[in-house]
């Protein structure tokens, strides 16, 4: 049992680096029913600018917990810039074409950040800077432990989660996302700016991704170009798992998936790991296409 | 053509054409400011498509169209909307899973001056911002009778209330031209009469200029000032109800279809 909550503390934490990346892909499919699959290098080029930055501020010498908030700071912004781009360049010309093209040209922008990263930065894996000492705690006697970085992620996450229901409940922009997503013609005619609105969509999409990219590089310690791909699409499948279009369910979807797949690492069947997430794409795709917190909607003609 | 009173909006010669089809050709009208004119026209008359050209859905294939004394043909939809016209649907395109202070508010928030800083802040002058602007809408939901149920979800409002609802949203945005497409479309007669004093009163009480798409030529006849009258994409007729009534063009692609 005790074994059973450890894993499922593990797994919270790799659950919640897919459920902001995955949130990303909802935001994005949400307002203009693309799946962006250069997300996850999105998530890739955040932990690399997480990684120079917090290795120039540790050697500035500050204290590590500003190193830890500039770093994620300064990611996510260049990141979102990063994403406006983007798609300035290569999606919003296509916003009238067919879906499928928009598609295609996001699997190419994946594999052009991808391969610029080897060819700037080499295809070995760097090493993260150790930007906190990592601490044990103890919880319940000596049976479970938890460190400081599986608490850190924690905080992170949670943070940026009520941050970003604010956004989107409460602001003027985030009422724009809404409307945008719901009826993009009309909320225009209502005097909506939508590419304004979009470009502030892939922003907040690629600032959560890029806070994902500099946890996962601080728990794991190692990155490089080619890392954002399982966890993209790992984070693909969460997003449909939890309902693609779905805030909640992008968070959903991301802790569940990260549970079951630390569980079953758990049992000896690490190997598998990769192989059941994508069973349970396929189970979700078969069973509840809609997935968990989805509406099913009809296709507007 | 217009000498005495101001122009609100001055259409020039403004045709669309989709592919082969011309939906619209060489179509050219004014309003005065303060006026009700009505559009009418059968089915497939171009309507529907002279108001997307008025609100930018789509640029004119060739004209003009001033708003104002400004060039706003191909201008961005949203950027028509801030020069001051607004529209409702045909086809009613209320946001449905937001609530209907909601709906009201998105198109006030536009012109908000608080910004998404001072909102992430919490600074005071979004709290203000925010009160100012619940308060504007739930006055405008007054007037439709819709401030009981500003927190109700707008799908689920009836099909009358939802037309009103969406007279309301476009009220928001503060226009000066108001552009109607079929507001009293499916509404019973008693309900038609209501809606048309409702617009009548509030083209007084916002200073408004109408136009008004109306399918049921009867309707138009009793509040309009003036009426234009499209048919296949071609202008054919205008002037007063009476003159419109009697004119045997439009008897004849209109009237004489129905009768």
């Amino acid at each position: 049992m005790e074994y059973f909550i450890q894993q499922l503390i593990n797994g919270i934490s790799v659950g919640s680096i897919y459920a902001l990346i995955a949130l990303g892909y909802t935001m994005v499919y949400g307002i203009i029913k693309l799946i962006n699959f250069a997300h996850g290098d999105i998530f890739m080029v955040g932990s690399f600018i997480g990684l120079y930055s917090a290795k120039f501020l540790s050697n500035a010498g500050l204290p590590p917990v500003l190193v830890l908030l500039l770093s994620l700071i300064i990611s996510m912004t260049m990141s979102s810039l990063l994403g406006i781009t983007i798609e300035r360049l290569a999606y919003k010309p296509l916003r009238k074409s067919t879906r499928i093209a928009a598609l295609i040209t996001a699997i190419g922008v994946s594999f052009l950040l991808e391969y610029v990263g080897v060819l700037i930065l080499g295809p070995q894996a760097k090493g993260f800077p150790d930007i906190m000492v990592k601490k044990q705690y103890q919880l319940f006697g000596s049976s479970i432990q938890v460190d400081s970085n599986q608490v850190m992620i924690l905080i992170t996450t949670i943070v940026l989660m009520i941050i970003l229901q604010y956004i989107v409940r409460y602001t003027k922009t985030g009422k724009a996302m809404r409307a945008v997503s719901f009826d993009m013609e009309a909320a225009r005619l209502m005097g909506i700016n939508v590419d304004r609105t979009i470009s502030a969509t892939f922003a907040i999409g690629s600032a959560l991704a890029a806070a994902a990219g500099v946890i996962f590089g601080m728990t794991y310690n190692s990155v490089d170009p080619l890392m954002g791909v399982m966890p993209g699409l790992k984070a693909f499948v969460a997003a449909v798992l939890g309902g693609i279009g779905s805030i909640p369910g992008a968070l959903v979807g991301g802790l569940l998936l990260g549970t079951v797949e630390t569980e079953i690492s758990s049992l000896g069947y690490s190997s598998w790991r990769d192989g059941v997430a994508f069973a349970v794409l396929i189970l979700i795709l078969i069973f509840k296409p809609s997935g968990l917190f989805g509406k099913n909607v009809r296709e507007k003609v | 053509m217009a000498a005495s009173t101001a122009v609100l909006l001055d259409v020039k010669g403004a045709s669309r054409s989709f592919g082969g089809l011309k939906a619209l050709s060489e179509v050219s009208l004014h309003i005065n400011k303060g006026e009700l004119i009505g559009l009418i026209g059968p089915n497939g008359a171009g309507k529907t498509t002279l108001f997307n050209l008025l609100t930018g859905v789509y640029p004119p294939s060739t004209g003009k169209i001033l708003l104002n004394n400004e060039s706003v043909g191909g201008m961005k939809p949203f950027k028509i909307n801030h020069k001051g016209a607004a529209r409702t649907f045909q086809n009613i395109r209320l946001f449905t899973a937001m609530t209907v202070l909601e709906n009201v508010k998105i198109a006030f928030h536009q012109h908000a001056r608080h910004s998404l800083f001072s909102s992430m802040l919490r600074l005071p002058k979004h709290f203000k911002g925010e009160e100012e602007i619940t308060q504007k809408a739930m006055d405008i939901l007054k007037i439709f009778s819709l401030a009981d149920q500003a927190q109700e979800t707008a799908g689920n409002l009836s099909y009358g209330n939802q037309r009103r609802l969406e007279i309301a949203r476009a009220l928001a945005a503060g226009p000066k031209l108001l552009l109607l497409d079929e507001p009293a479309a499916g509404m019973n007669p008693n309900e038609t009469r209501d809606l048309m004093n409702l617009i009548a009163w509030i083209r007084e009480e916002f200073d408004l200029t109408i136009l008004l798409i109306e399918h049921d030529m009867s309707l138009v006849m009793g509040v309009c000032n003036r009426i234009y009258v499209l048919d296949r994409g071609v202008l054919i007729a205008d002037g007063t109800p009476v003159e419109i009534r009697n004119n045997p063009k439009v008897i004849e692609a209109y009237l004489g279809q129905e009768a």
